[in-house]
């Protein structure tokens, strides 16, 4: 039976209860949402006057009504000490998701630590050393002493290579501008540390270095450019699951404005089937392209679009580059870049050429360039927004192809205009404020490798779960476990010792190969069972944070509950850290190293924004300033306050000076990347080996790595397991029923799914949920990136074969198609 | 072409109040509802053993328009023809679930070929041979579905659901 809360009635909330402002934590949409507040003793009544909404609650309310929450939207939780009833409610008045909510973000207050519900128990609330031979809750003093004494070891003034870092850079969740800056103080400010990696990736590196190199930042437009645009051109991407409420509503009212679907993606998802709902087939054109083409695709229609005069002369003249090569092709950058005509030349690709790599029609390709770039009859210049994600940013020659799709963009002027715009949907919300990362260099170290070869004594991960999310995962854990196992059985060896004799004990174990692990997270997650220090973390809401979403509209989560336990601010331990490394290296006669430690009196999280965001933004943003704009927020950059309120930039180059590549001419380049075939290492001998291709990305029910969502009864119900979507003829030839366990191998590793039926599915080409606990998808990704280290997630292939019947856990789900009909 | 589809033929941007809905369901007419009874003040509210219709009533795999737990609450009984958890009737293959989305209120429509609830609003879709298991889609809940009873007569009542219905916050108001 489908899991069922059997609530049947929740609290009223009061017409005084506290009501604050937050931004859903989840994804880079950034819905806003109201978290209401109230004593435990207390509720409202159905009267008008005694609810929140002001209406009579004793009726049945309508369709898309603000006056409901669902179970998963209440909790009882701690504020100021007190127990607390707790609602958080989508926000009709939010211009991003006009009170929509998603099945991520509508579950907020349910996946809030609650002691009195029983609700994500599995959060962090004390500090953990490894002690005894297990993990032994202690102080903060404690722990960030033996933390500070050991990384003190193997850290020097001009030498701080033997620390390896790993730390998110992201907004919502854990992160924003506080915690951004706090570990970005430390880490590029304090220290100068290089071999460092980001929370998804295995190098500290952008993931669209090409967009930002041609001038171009990737996140441009405002979403209400879906709504004014005649086409939108979706990449490798699925924004009805993964931007649920970008999709609902910005790009459906967009479509029943008239505007036309263009959809690269080799798998029919739900995203395809909303469209043809919406704008009818005729107006959707899937380019169901072989995987890894999509350069030799956007080079062809640049070219097409190019050929039949479709470009936006005044446009090129005025805001581009004007010559030949600006950038030659070298190791820091895989394509060279410059004027229109010399990328032209370099990415000519025939109709006939295009068509045969992607594997589809050559008129498909005619017509998506007609929809994109063809002048209306009336000679107007065609609106087209393009949007991507991961299907390209964690595709093959990842620098190459964000260039030719910025190409598109350039070369038709749609980029800075109403209805245009070439952007990335993101992940998470966006929120980085840090000191200079130019010592990391470019390539940047390719550190999880170097993890794997030995290198690195002290490792400090920041809600970093590469057990869960990282390529070649397989032989990662195989050594990491084996490293920190060493350093575990010093420890051990060591009980009873003096701190000082545990250090030594430990200097030791790392000097003999082994690896100290910190961990800063909120659970105690799958690499964190190899940490010998682990440190809890708060989540937005438990602290006050700051973030913008994909359009960049920044606004501030009010803190609306405690922490669990003695739990931190990111920002917060960062700077306890950096007082623990000062005091340590004081002790130990570094004065002038110490001396690099100092700056962190922090008393909250807005401290540690007004010294990061603040102060490096022009001193406009504060945070009454911003908590009194609410859930709409600013648009950043943020250029102004007047007449009290912050004033922002709807959409970047709107002047057609382009600037993120930093020149001084402000015009953007053109890339001139060529397609080069599958380019990552060991990606075309996998596919000639294995039998089916293993793409892979999210749902819409599963949050990033699952981690909240694991401990979550109503999403663990439904995917116990990682679903592979497979087409039922190859089911049949490997004898398969819908549910069974199957093992996923091949030449790098192997793991785990339950067989999803999936008639949509092309022969031979599979989808798996990526990042689940109870079967990472990163096992079988070999450890090929491209020549800046980005990974290659979705050209994989591999065998599969059965583990098992159906699990008990699965027998009950549904396996019916997930694509909505209307009757 | 069942209520739930006609539902949609009304027109999926028009915001229709629940009592409106469960009026245009023209089975709803042939059932009385006992008053229900007022949520009083212990865990679960109180729910009505409110007669919904009888096995005879039903033909396999077509939805018999019902409303529970009062006439503002639209819903559907299904024989689906195969026994399922839940299910009562001679055949355990009866059924009962809310037709209000629990995303956002929209009349769900059925899908008789795949058993389906369907959500014209934001394409939700909900297995109703999985105790209304949410396929696909945006609810933070599964469909709620009726707790059942069939008496000696063959007639089906209704007296429990197991998750909050959209748009109120008792089950029974």
């Amino acid at each position: 039976m489908a899991y069922k809360r059997h609530v049947d009635r929740l609290p009223i909330i009061p017409a005084d209860a506290k009501k604050h402002n937050v931004t859903c934590h989840y994804c880079i949409v950034g819905c806003g949402y109201n978290a209401y507040t109230w004593p435990v003793n207390k509720q409202g009544g159905t009267e008008p006057d005694k609810n929140a909404f002001g209406v009579d609650l004793s009726q049945q309310q309508s369709a898309q009504t603000g006056a409901w929450y669902s179970p998963s939207m209440y909790n009882v939780v701690k504020q100021d000490g007190k127990d607390v009833h707790l609602v958080i409610r989508p926000d009709p008045n939010c211009v991003v998701n006009s009170g929509l909510g998603s099945v991520r973000g509508a579950r907020m207050a349910e996946n809030r630590r609650s002691d009195q519900t029983g609700t994500q128990q599995q959060r962090l609330k004390e500090p953990m050393v490894w002690r005894y031979g297990t993990w032994q809750p202690t102080s903060w003093d404690d722990a960030l002493d033996l933390v500070a004494r050991v990384t003190a070891r193997v850290i020097d003034k001009d030498n701080e290579n033997d620390l390896f870092v790993a730390m998110f850079d992201h907004g919502g969740s854990a992160g924003g501008y506080e915690n951004t800056w706090g570990t970005g103080k430390l880490y590029f400010g304090s220290m100068k540390v290089k071999n460092c990696r980001i929370h998804n990736r295995p190098a500290y590196n952008s993931e669209v270095h090409s967009t930002r190199d041609m001038g171009v930042g990737e996140l441009n437009y405002a979403y209400e450019d879906y709504e004014l645009t005649d086409t939108i051109f979706l990449v490798g991407a699925n924004p009805l699951e993964t931007q649920s409420n970008l999709f609902l509503n910005h790009m459906v009212p967009g479509i029943r404005n008239g505007a036309k679907v263009v959809i690269v993606d080799p798998r029919r998802t739900v995203t395809v089937n909303a469209c043809e709902t919406e704008a009818g087939k005729e107006n959707v054109l899937q380019l169901a392209i072989k995987s890894g083409t999509d350069l030799a695709l956007f080079n062809t229609l640049f070219t097409h679009i190019a050929d039949q005069g479709w470009v936006d002369k005044d446009f090129i003249a005025n805001s581009t580059f004007q010559g030949d090569v600006a950038q030659a092709e070298d190791g820091a950058h895989p394509a060279a870049l410059g004027g229109f005509e010399m990328a032209r030349e370099a990415c000519r690709m025939s109709l006939a050429e295009g068509a045969e790599i992607c594997g589809i029609p050559e008129a498909d390709i005619v017509k998506a360039a007609e929809w994109i770039a063809k002048p209306k009859d009336d000679g107007a210049r065609r609106k087209c927004v393009t949007a991507y994600e991961k299907g390209i940013i964690w595709g093959n020659d990842n620098y190459r192809t964000v260039g030719a799709l910025v190409n598109i963009g350039l070369a038709t002027g749609n980029i800075g205009r109403e209805g245009g715009g070439v952007c990335r949907l993101g992940g998470h919300q966006e929120g980085y404020m840090r000191p200079s990362d130019g010592h990391v260099g470019r390539p940047a170290p390719y550190i999880d490798q170097l993890i794997i070869s030995g290198q690195g004594k002290v490792h400090h991960i920041w809600a970093n779960d590469h057990y869960k999310t990282t390529l070649n995962a397989s032989e990662f854990k195989r050594v990491y476990n084996k490293r920190t196992n060493m350093v575990k059985e010093a420890m051990d060896a060591r009980a009873g010792a003096t701190r000082e004799e545990l250090v030594d004990a430990i200097v030791e174990a790392i000097n003999a190969g082994g690896l100290f692990s910190v961990n800063v997270d909120i659970i105690h997650s799958q690499i964190g069972q190899a940490a010998h220090v682990i440190l809890p973390a708060v989540e937005s809401g438990e602290m006050n944070l700051t973030s913008m979403n994909g359009e960049r509209r920044m606004r501030l989560v009010e803190k609306y509950m405690d922490g669990p336990g003695s739990a931190k601010p990111d920002c917060l331990i960062a700077a306890g850290l950096a007082q623990a490394l000062e005091r340590v290296l004081r002790e130990g006669g570094r004065a002038e190293y110490a001396d690099q430690f100092k700056g962190y009196d922090w008393a909250s999280e807005e401290d540690a924004f007004m010294d990061g965001y603040h102060a490096n933004t022009g001193e406009i943003v504060t945070y009454d300033r911003l908590r009194a704009m609410g859930n709409n927020g600013v648009q950043e950059p943020v250029v102004d306050f007047k007449d009290g309120k912050l004033v922002g930039t709807k959409r970047l180059y709107a002047d057609g000076q382009f600037d993120r590549h930093g020149r001084d001419d402000k015009k953007a380049l053109f890339c001139a990347g060529a397609w080069r075939g599958l380019q990552a290492p060991g990606k075309t001998q996998q596919r000639d080996s294995y039998a089916f291709l293993i793409n892979n990305g999210r749902s819409n029910i599963n949050w990033q790595n699952w981690f909240l969502d694991q401990d979550n009864d109503f999403v663990s119900d439904r995917y116990p397991f990682p679903f592979i979507e497979i087409n039922p003829e190859d089911m049949a030839e490997l004898d398969l029923k819908e549910g069974d366990l199957v093992e996923v191998y091949n030449d790098v590793g192997a793991t785990q799914a339950m067989v999803y039926p999936t008639e949509t599915a092309r022969r031979k080409e599979t989808f798996m949920l990526f990042g689940a606990p109870s079967g990472t998808q990163g096992n079988v990704i070999n450890a090929g990136v491209n020549e800046l280290v980005l990974p290659n997630y979705k050209q994989t292939w591999a065998n599969i074969r059965k583990i098992s019947d159906a699990p008990a856990s699965v027998k009950h789900l549904s396996f019916k198609p997930k694509e909505y009909t209307p009757a | 072409m069942s209520r739930c589809s006609k539902m949609v033929d009304v027109g999926r941007r028009q915001f229709l109040r629940g009592g409106a809905l469960a009026a245009a369901g023209a089975a709803t007419a042939t059932v009385l509802p006992v008053q229900p009874a007022k949520a009083a003040g212990m865990a679960m509210v109180d729910y009505p053993a409110n007669r919904l219709g009888n096995v005879a009533d039903l033909k396999p795999n077509e939805p018999l328009d019902v409303a529970y737990p009062d006439d503002d609450a639209p819903g559907v009984l299904l024989k689906l023809g195969k026994a399922v958890e839940g299910g009562v009737g001679p055949e355990g293959d009866i059924v009962g679930f809310s037709t209000m989305c629990p995303h956002q209120g929209f009349p769900l429509s059925y899908n008789a070929e795949r058993r389906t609830m369907n959500c014209p609003g934001h394409y939700s879709v909900f297995d109703c041979e999985a105790g209304g298991q949410q396929t696909w889609g945006h609810a933070t809940q599964n469909l709620p579905q009726y707790t059942l009873r069939v008496d000696d007569k063959g007639d089906i009542y209704a007296e429990g659901v197991d998750e909050l219905l959209y748009g109120r916050l008792s089950n029974v108001l």
